[in-house]
């Protein structure tokens, strides 16, 4: 009679790790509150939106750096390559990108960037591959980010190391632009074609 | 009616242990392959891909987004050198120099990631902010009490957490805590 009991509960703590590392893996797939969701009322696919700055009150996501000017792009890739242009600002500058489940895969920074705006394209693996292989040897300085998930989000963000550059710090995030490549529906600034220029 | 009893037992332990855990492991922190140097904890890996699936967890759970590889590396604070939990009513001196970063922030949050409202409307230092000593090293008071010198007002909250971020550094996911990275030491001084 006790072995059958003490059996039962072996069976419910074995059937208890699976059910921990059952939850634990798909806790990102379903989580309602997590970085991206939060984002989705207040950025528009394929646009560039600025946040407001943390305050004690309120802030759209938890442990933001009250010292950053953030924007960011939520993006969809499903209708082609997006591009992406941050003019740097005069301290520090960072692009990161996220997966539809907030992991990280991908950052640069103004010094890496080594000019004064930050522009990439981001697109699939399948878009990448369709790339005519000469077009890159063309737009050898324009650097290609592959992005795993068909969604996600960038975060454009700009230090104002003291409180007096904040404002220059959002000016600078307030030029950054992202949009699909093709310019069908009218781009919201016009914008000039990429030309091949002499590397530096 | 003894064989459902019993799947019913069986199956409640499994709900209680296996949720428990769950909801433990993504509250209390997940320790494991986390970078620790003095009380300073840095998780690299959560801003990369090869994020293990509880840091994809509490990052879903908790709503941030994390500071990526490539951009810098965050470094969490809980407790001080001697492991006393941080307390908002105590003065709390941070002191020493940082890993070699271009730039790096310090601020203070509370437990859920908020930023905690005081007098003064500070909520932490910059690099560039920060008054340092002759020797290049710097002094931070974290206080409810004004403080000369570079004070961080925690607004008298109980528990509160710190977070050093370096940017653009060479800290990362190859870093082994060693004298490359000095983190600065944490003293609690009085307390009421």
């Amino acid at each position: 009679m006790i072995i059958r009991w003490l059996l039962l509960i072996l069976g419910g703590v074995l059937l208890g790790g699976i059910v921990h590392l059952a939850t634990v893996i798909l806790l990102p797939r379903t989580a309602t509150q997590d970085a991206y969701a939060r984002l989705t009322p207040i950025a528009p696919v394929n646009t560039v939106v600025a946040l407001p700055a943390p305050t004690p009150e309120k802030a759209i996501m938890p442990f933001m750096d009250p010292a950053f000017a953030s924007a960011v792009c939520r993006y969809d890739l499903s209708q082609g390559p997006l591009k992406l242009r941050v003019p740097v600002s005069p301290a520090y500058t960072s692009v990161s990108f996220y997966t539809r489940n907030d992991v990280a895969y991908y950052a640069i920074n103004d010094r890496a960037a080594g000019r004064r705006v930050i522009e990439l394209d981001l697109m699939t693996t399948a878009q990448h591959d369709q790339v005519p292989e000469d077009e890159e040897i063309t737009a050898a300085d324009r650097l290609i980010v592959e992005s795993p998930t068909v969604t996600g989000v960038i975060a454009i963000r700009a230090m104002a190391p003291e409180p007096g550059l904040m404002r220059a710090a959002q000016a600078a995030i307030a030029g950054a632009r992202c949009g699909t490549a093709q310019p069908e529906p009218p781009p919201p600034t016009p914008q000039p074609q990429p030309q091949p220029r002499p590397r530096r | 009616m003894r064989l459902l009893i019993g799947t019913l037992f069986g199956l409640a332990i499994a709900a209680i242990v296996g949720l428990g855990l769950t909801y433990l492991s993504l509250t209390r922190g997940t320790a494991f392959g986390g970078l620790s140097i003095d009380s300073w904890t840095a998780w690299p890996k959560s801003g990369t891909t090869d994020a293990d699936p509880y840091v994809r967890a509490s990052i879903a759970r908790s709503g941030r987004l994390p500071t990526a590889m490539g951009d810098g590396v965050s470094f969490t604070l809980q407790s001080d050198d001697e492991g006393k939990v941080l307390d908002g009513r105590c003065d709390v001196v941070i002191s020493g120099v940082t890993p070699v970063a271009r730039f790096w922030t310090m601020t203070l949050y509370n437990p859920n990631g908020a930023l905690v409202a005081n007098s003064t409307n500070r909520y932490g230092f910059t690099s560039q902010e920060i008054v340092r000593r002759s020797d290049g090293t710097f002094e931070i008071v974290v206080s409810p009490r004004a403080s000369a010198g570079n004070w961080l007002p925690t607004g008298g909250v109980e528990r509160y957490e710190l977070i050093l971020r370096l940017y653009d550094t060479a800290v990362g996911v190859s870093t082994k805590a060693g004298r490359e990275v000095p983190m600065p030491d944490v003293m609690t001084r009085s307390c009421p």
